[in-house]
Parts: structure tokens; sequence; C-alpha cells
């Protein structure tokens, strides 16, 4: 085929293109996911304020019942009034848990999923993409003002946690590192909402439609987390052998160590079977005595069974915490620059 | 300048080439009418020349050299796609300052004044616009990037016939003003007759016919006469297509020869754009293309 006129060949005299400024680009991101973001803004304040509120709730009943006075708080003294106390609230604190467990990925989904799915489903982005600042400024504008928003959104809530947990850490209640908290303070929280964000927009441009995008966004997000918690956190550093009373300080609750596995030894130095255990424990409630774990373990071993177990140190709870922000910071950013690379690459 | 030039260009979808061996160079003030069928590869062109996608094989490149889709190239060209996307749940006037944020250069003083003009106020939601408005705020916005090259994707199928009529007219105000160059893919012929001064049909993805509307005419031409004889006649002279209603036929064709000998009852008239492109429309296996000793004439 032959050119319709003769081609002109030469050079076309190309001042360099002055791009458009990050200060427009972030206003056009913050003027179109506004609505999103107050959303996540509403729902975060209201976690917030049920934390304080019921945080409030808390220490008054902890001074009322005089925990705060009480030390140490194995005192027998304490422990009728601990108990209470623990009673009352440390399962609306579980609710607390359960719910923020979820804000991540509800706060992800909903800032990210739209982000770039809705332009590819409404078809806007022959709209924008073909304006003077270009795809990738645009997107990266917008991918890194919003992941901004939501990370601080969620430290702030974090930290919010982390003043309204204190009494039931402080009691023994849960160790620092027990997998239904761990990630809700610290920089996991941060961390995992960041994720679920970078997951939800990479999942938009991939599936480029925006509920797909999110219901794909939860299950991947949901997968990822089961693992870690189940498979891979307590791999983050060799766990320590302990032997004897788990916790000897905790009082009623599980103590500061997170404990992996734990296994009795018989008088002959083999590991003791699950019936052998079993029958034990029910000779000690047949003699009358309360299964509680010191009474257990004082029972045991004048049966002469020594209990062996495997823990993770609640000093270690800072390591882990940077160890799992860092990889689901290196995780956030790869699914970033997947996404730009996609968004460059794949169009229409 | 030539304000598109293209090489080779090829684009594949999976097995399927939508554009293949698109070699074009249009220079730089022209009005180009796209034509061609449904899926014949008018949007794909469209969309390798506005840089939203990459090409499989070949260049593309506007503005006198710039690469489709470099930063240099989306500054100044304007695109209004198919359906003219805008973000729905905008007022107008937060749809100009968005775009305005896009964009190195911004006329806003001229994206108002047109608005006002069409009466369409800054405080209206666009879903609440018909579609006709909605056209006309992508062309507003399109324009008020002052570019260079206005890309228009069958920019007239939402518009009414009066409004298809104001639409062109400020399109081509602007052509003539700002020396503004313009490519515009549509099925109203009768529109495109009225403005074009080039003229690019694709047929299943290939070039079929291309050059200035003018060369074009001036080699086509219509015969008329009797339908018994029209089948001898075209034996001797290649017809592009041959139209019969009734005892009447009319043959297009495509000539150098303008001035020969017809048999009885027949004669000659010169073909409009519109019978020009509906010939070639039926005839997908006849092209007109320019030779290159006639390109360099």
């Amino acid at each position: 085929m032959t050119p319709m006129t003769i081609p002109a060949h030469e050079a076309p005299a190309a001042p360099a293109v002055r791009p458009v400024p990050w200060r427009k680009l972030a206003w056009v991101g913050w003027r179109q996911h506004r609505l999103a973001l107050a959303g996540a803004a509403a729902l975060l304040t209201g976690v917030c304020a049920w934390m304080l509120i019921s945080g409030l709730q808390m220490r008054s009943a902890l001074n009322s019942f005089g925990l705060t006075s009480c030390t140490p708080l194995t005192a027998s003294s304490c422990s009728t009034q601990e108990t209470v106390f623990i009673n009352d609230y440390y399962s609306g604190a579980q609710v607390v848990v359960g719910v923020l467990t979820v804000i991540p990925i509800l706060v992800g989904a909903l800032v990210g999923g739209p982000m770039v799915a809705r332009e590819l489903e409404t078809g806007t982005f022959r709209l924008s993409w073909t304006q003077g600042s270009g795809r990738t400024r645009w997107l990266i504008a917008r991918l890194v003002l919003l992941a901004v928003a939501v990370t601080a959104g969620a430290a702030a809530v974090s930290l919010m946690f982390s003043w309204y947990y204190h009494p039931m850490l402080q009691l023994g209640q849960d160790s620092p590192l027990a997998p239904q908290i761990f990630d809700l303070r610290g920089v996991a929280f941060a961390g995992w909402t960041l994720a679920a964000f970078a997951i939800s927009v990479c999942a938009g441009a991939l599936i480029r439609r925006v509920i797909p995008a999110i219901v794909a966004a939860i299950a991947v997000w949901s997968g990822l987390l089961v693992t870690v918690v189940f498979w891979l956190r307590n791999h983050y550093q060799a766990p320590l052998t302990g032997t004897g009373l788990i916790n000897p300080t905790a009082g009623t609750g599980q103590g500061a160590q997170w404990v992996l596995t734990q296994w009795w030894i018989q008088p002959g130095g083999a590991p003791a079977s699950q019936s052998e255990i079993a029958s034990l424990s029910s000779q000690l409630r047949q003699a009358g005595g309360l299964p509680t774990p010191q009474a257990v373990q004082q029972w045991f071993a004048e049966q002469g069974y020594i209990k062996y177990f495997t823990y993770q140190p609640a000093g270690r709870f800072w390591s882990f915490q940077l160890i799992e922000g860092g990889w689901l910071l290196a995780l956030s950013v790869l699914l970033g620059a997947a996404t730009v690379w996609m968004i460059r690459h794949r169009a229409t | 300048m030539n304000i598109i030039e293209t090489h080779g260009l090829g684009k594949r979808y999976r097995r399927t080439w939508a554009l293949r061996d698109c070699a074009l160079a249009v220079p730089a003030g022209s009005v180009v009418a796209l034509v061609g069928h449904n899926g014949a590869g008018k949007t794909t062109l469209l969309n390798l020349l506005v840089g939203l996608i990459e090409p499989t094989e070949g260049s593309a490149s506007v503005l006198g050299g710039e690469p489709a889709g470099s930063p240099a190239a989306l500054d100044a060209v304007g695109y209004v796609a198919q359906e003219a996307p805008l973000y729905q749940n905008l007022t107008v006037g937060d749809t100009l300052r968005v775009i305005a944020s896009l964009n190195r250069r911004w006329d806003q003083p001229r994206a108002e004044a047109r608005l006002a003009e069409l009466g369409i106020p800054l405080n209206r939601r666009v879903r609440r616009m018909s579609g006709g408005q909605q056209a006309q705020l992508a062309l507003t916005l399109a324009l008020a990037r002052r570019p260079k090259l206005l890309v228009l994707d069958e920019p007239l199928a939402m518009l009414d016939p009066l409004a298809r009529f104001d639409f062109m007219d400020t399109v081509m105000t602007a052509a003539s003003q700002d020396g503004l160059s313009v490519v515009l893919s549509s099925h109203v012929l009768a529109e495109l007759e009225r403005v074009a001064d080039h003229l690019i049909l694709l047929s299943r993805g290939r070039l079929q016919v291309a050059g200035k509307v003018r060369n074009l005419l001036d080699r086509h031409q219509v015969l008329t006469g009797p339908a018994i004889t029209a089948a001898k006649l075209a034996a001797q002279l290649p017809p592009v297509h041959i139209a019969t209603d009734d005892d009447l036929a009319r043959i297009l064709v495509s000539s150098g020869d303008q001035t020969g000998e017809l048999p009885e009852g027949w004669r000659r008239e010169p073909a409009s754009l519109e019978e020009m492109v509906l010939g070639y429309l039926r005839e997908p296996s006849v092209s007109a293309l320019p030779e290159a000793e006639e390109v360099l004439a």
C-alpha cells in the first residue's frame, strides 16, 4: 500500500512537553473518590467512637473493681475481681476484635475496587486516558493519594484499638502475639488495609468490573489472611521450647507468650497419649479439684508428668510487626506496579 | 507536515486482525472522513491514533512525527470517543474542572462561552442531559484543550439532524479558525460530504479507498442508461458497482478516460461522494488507492 500523499520526513521541532503537575492530578483523584473516602472515613470514625465509649466504660469498671491498684494481679484478693471484670467485658471486646478484623478489606475494597474498574466498566477511561496527562500519571497520582489516605486512616484506628485493648493485655488475657489481635495493633493493621486496597485496585484492573473485582478482592485478601495466621506467621522466627507452667503470671487468661504446641512427657520419657491425658484429667475431677491450669499442672507433676511447649515470646511483638508490615508493604507496592503495567499495556 | 502518518499499521485481537497494512499520510489542516461497515476497523484505527491501544505491527504518528500516545501527542490530540463517555455523576462545571486539571493547556472562557451558546448551565448534572447535549459537552471538552488534531468517533450517532448540523458547524469553525485537523468516523454520508476534504474507507480491516475527496470525485463518474445494455457496457470497462432499478442502470466507474464514446441511451454524470462511497461499500473487493506517481503529481 502506498501513502495518500507525500510523507513528510522533517523532524518536528518539538519542545519537551512539561507534564501536568501532580497537584492537579491528585485533586482530580480526590474529586472523583471523595465519596468513597468519606464512606471509609465514616466507617472508621464510627468504629473509633465505639471503641472510645466502650474503652472508657472498661476503664471506669477497672477503677471501681479496684484492679488498677492491684499488684501483683495474681494476688488472690485481685483474682475474684478480675474474674468478674473479665466476665463482664471480655466478650464485648471480642466483638470489637471481630469487627476490626474485617475493616481492612471493607475499606480497601470500598476505596480501591472502583478506582480503575469503574472507568473500565463505564468506558470513561477513553475520556480520562486521552487527556494531556496520560494514563500513567493519572493512575499513579490517585493510587498514591488513596493508598496514603486508607493507610493513615487504618493507622489511626489501630492506635485507638491499642488503647482500647490495653487492659486485656495488662490482665494477661491475651498474648500480644495472639492471632486474633496481633494484626489489629502496631503496623500490621495499616499494612493489611494497604494490601486490601492494592489487591482491590489490581483486581479491578484485571477483571474490569466493579462488583466482581470487589468479590475477588475479598476472597483473595481473606485467603491471604487465613494462610498467614495459620501457616506463615509462626515461622517468622524459630519458636522457643519451654517446660513447666506456661505464663505463670497470667491468672485466668492466656498470658503473654504465644503458645504454638504443647505436650506431656510420661515419667518414662515418652510423649503421653491423648487417652492418658484424658484419664489423668478425669482422675483430677473425681478427686474434686478445679481444672485450672495451675491445678492441672500440679496434679500432673505429682504423677511424674512434665509439660513441654513451643512458643513465641511476647518480646518478639515488634520484630513480628515489622516483618509482617514490611512484606505487606512490599506486596502492595508490587501490586501497584503490576496495575500500572496492566493499565499501560492492556487497554480497551 | 503530516498530521497523521501510519506505516504498515496493524492491530490483532487474539486471532483476528481488526486492522492490517494501513499506510496513511494525511497533511495538516485536513478534514478526514473515515467510513466503512461496522467492524471494518474504524474505531481500531482511531484508538491507535489517540494511543488508547498499541499497534501489533507497524507504527502510527501524529502532529508530524510524534508517536501516537506519547506525551506530546496526548497533549495536542483531542478525542471524543464513541457514545461520548463522560462522568455521569459530575456536574458540567465539575467536569470542566476535572478535565482542565488533566491537561496542560485549557481554555476555560472558550468552554464556558460555547456551553452558554448551547444553553447548557454549568450546574446541570451530566446524567440529566440528553445524548445530544452530552455529545456537545464532550466536543466542548476536546476543543477547550486547543488541540491540533481532533479525533471524533461516530460523533453524530447520538444527534438529531439539526444538532448534527450545529455540531459539525462547531467542528468546522474550529478547523478553519485554529487550523485544526479533524478525523471523524461516521455513517452519515450526507454530513461528511459537506465537510470532508479527505476520505478513508476501511473494509474488513484494510484500506479500500483513500485520497483527497476532490481527486476521488474527479476520477469517478456514474453512467446511466438502459438496463438491457448495462452488462455489455460493463464488460468494456471495469465498473466499481452496477445498480439497476427496473429498466434503468447506474454504473459507478473509476477510470482515467472520461470523454470516450458511450452507447446509445447512455449518459455520463459526476459521482457524488455518497454514491461513490456506497458503491465501494457494496463491492469490498474493489479498491481505489493512489498509485505512487499519482501521489507525487
